[in-house]
């Protein structure tokens, strides 16, 4: 915050990246390219994803790597079927990551209980415990569908504003 | 060995606690007395020739009609190299039978799932809990009566069609496009499912552009593609609570 009052007040302040919008898709280049997955497997589209980080699809070309615990992920991968005594598990995984944070469906069981949606311990879909960004069909998906949707994933980092969101109350108290 | 040496060598020994043997389909059984199970196993893996090391698998099938549930013991002896099964009936009212977890090892877990899926109780049991479903779970799930009990813990078990919220929204913007439609030449009544044929519809929106943003919504992902993503602002959270990314 000093620094930023530093710059601000500095001479050529009025030119700085900061007062621009394009700030924003700074900010979001370098989070979109940074993207850490928890390292969460439920199902066989876990070893969709193991194959989706292996050397062929290789979700490292996007600087996607997996973090084993949900304190320092920002996206949660659902792959694979959702049993009742894991949705709680998977809420709390949820709740211990940071924010912003943003949660893939991949595949049928995890968009709404796929094969499995007439067991009675399978939970329809896991958008019925966490929000959902981006659902990827497939049973499995395959891992070029896979790293589509951490694209897309990738477009919803971009959409956002949080420079300007944040800097609209500091010139409304001026 | 094969079965009928096994079954009469353990019908030597027991009598009537072992009952006929019975030429299954796939495996030959025998039905055993439920009070003399863990004796007739503890026989079957010590005596020489029959040698059952391998408690293969311990299941159980449910007969309403009969009032009878079955706990089925699959055995293997991996020095003789022949296999065996073994069955005992219990009551389908109050299912108990003794648990031969201290003859194999291996029976722990399977008679636990047993109980979990049939409610099967194993007297000396050292340990008779619930091992895949959760420990508050009402019901066992193999019984052929089971009711589910409609969610758990607040998740609810019902989806809704994605297919119907979609006709329900095509629905929906037909009649918006023929409300904000200017007064037609041709009478309402006869308008077409596709929204008209062109002269009768809004200019900005042909008729078969008016599938597509129901398509991209994130409301039914059984139907949508892979591109669907949710709209920004569910994920973030309120301008006023935002913290800057760098502090």
């Amino acid at each position: 915050m000093a620094i930023t009052s530093i710059i601000q007040s500095g001479p050529g302040a009025g030119v700085l990246l900061t007062n621009t919008n394009r700030f924003d898709d700074l900010l979001n280049l370098a989070r979109k390219n940074s993207i850490h997955y928890l390292l969460f497997g439920l199902a066989c589209c876990g070893i969709e994803l193991m194959q989706t980080g292996g050397p062929r699809a290789d979700l490292d070309r996007f600087a996607a790597v997996f973090r084993a615990s949900p304190r320092q992920a920002d996206l949660m991968i659902v792959a694979g079927t959702l049993s009742y005594k894991m949705a709680e598990r998977t809420k709390l995984l949820y709740d211990q990551m940071a924010e912003p944070k943003y949660v893939l469906a991949m595949g049928s069981c995890a968009n709404c209980g796929g094969l499995f949606q007439s067991s009675y311990a399978v939970v329809k879909g896991v958008d019925k415990i966490i929000p959902v960004d981006v659902y990827v069909p497939g049973c499995p998906p395959r891992p070029e569908a896979l790293t589509e949707g951490l694209m897309r994933i990738q477009d919803i980092i971009m959409s956002e504003r949080w420079w300007r969101e944040k800097r609209r109350p500091q010139s409304g108290a001026k | 060995m094969n079965a009928q040496e096994i079954h009469s060598k353990l019908k030597a020994q027991f009598g009537d606690a072992v009952g006929d043997l019975a030429e299954a389909k796939i495996d030959p059984f025998v039905m055993v007395k439920s009070d003399k199970i863990v004796e007739i196993c503890r026989f079957a893996k010590d005596e020489a020739g029959l040698d059952f090391n391998y408690c293969e698998d311990v299941t159980g099938i449910d007969w309403p009609a009969r009032n009878v549930i079955e706990v089925v013991y699959h055995l293997f002896s991996l020095q003789q190299r022949h296999q065996f099964v073994l069955k005992v009936e219990a009551d389908r009212s109050q299912p108990s039978v003794p648990s031969v977890q201290g003859v194999w090892k291996a029976a722990n877990w399977l008679e636990r799932e047993v109980y979990d899926m049939l409610g099967v109780s194993f007297v000396g049991h050292p340990d008779m809990r619930r091992i895949l479903l959760p420990d508050d779970w009402v019901g066992h799930p193999l019984r052929k009566d089971y009711q589910e009990a409609g969610g758990y813990h607040g998740v609810t078990n019902t989806r809704p069609d994605p297919l119907v919220k979609l006709g329900q929204k095509v629905e929906e913007e037909r009649k918006a496009i023929a409300a904000a439609a200017p007064p037609p030449v041709a009478t309402p009544a006869t308008a077409t499912p596709s929204g008209g044929f062109g002269t009768d519809s809004p200019p900005h929106q042909p008729p078969r552009a008016s599938h597509a943003p129901v398509a991209a919504t994130n409301t039914a992902p059984a139907s949508v593609s892979a591109t669907a993503t949710a709209p920004a602002p569910a994920t973030a959270p309120a301008p006023d609570k935002k913290e800057s990314p760098n502090g």
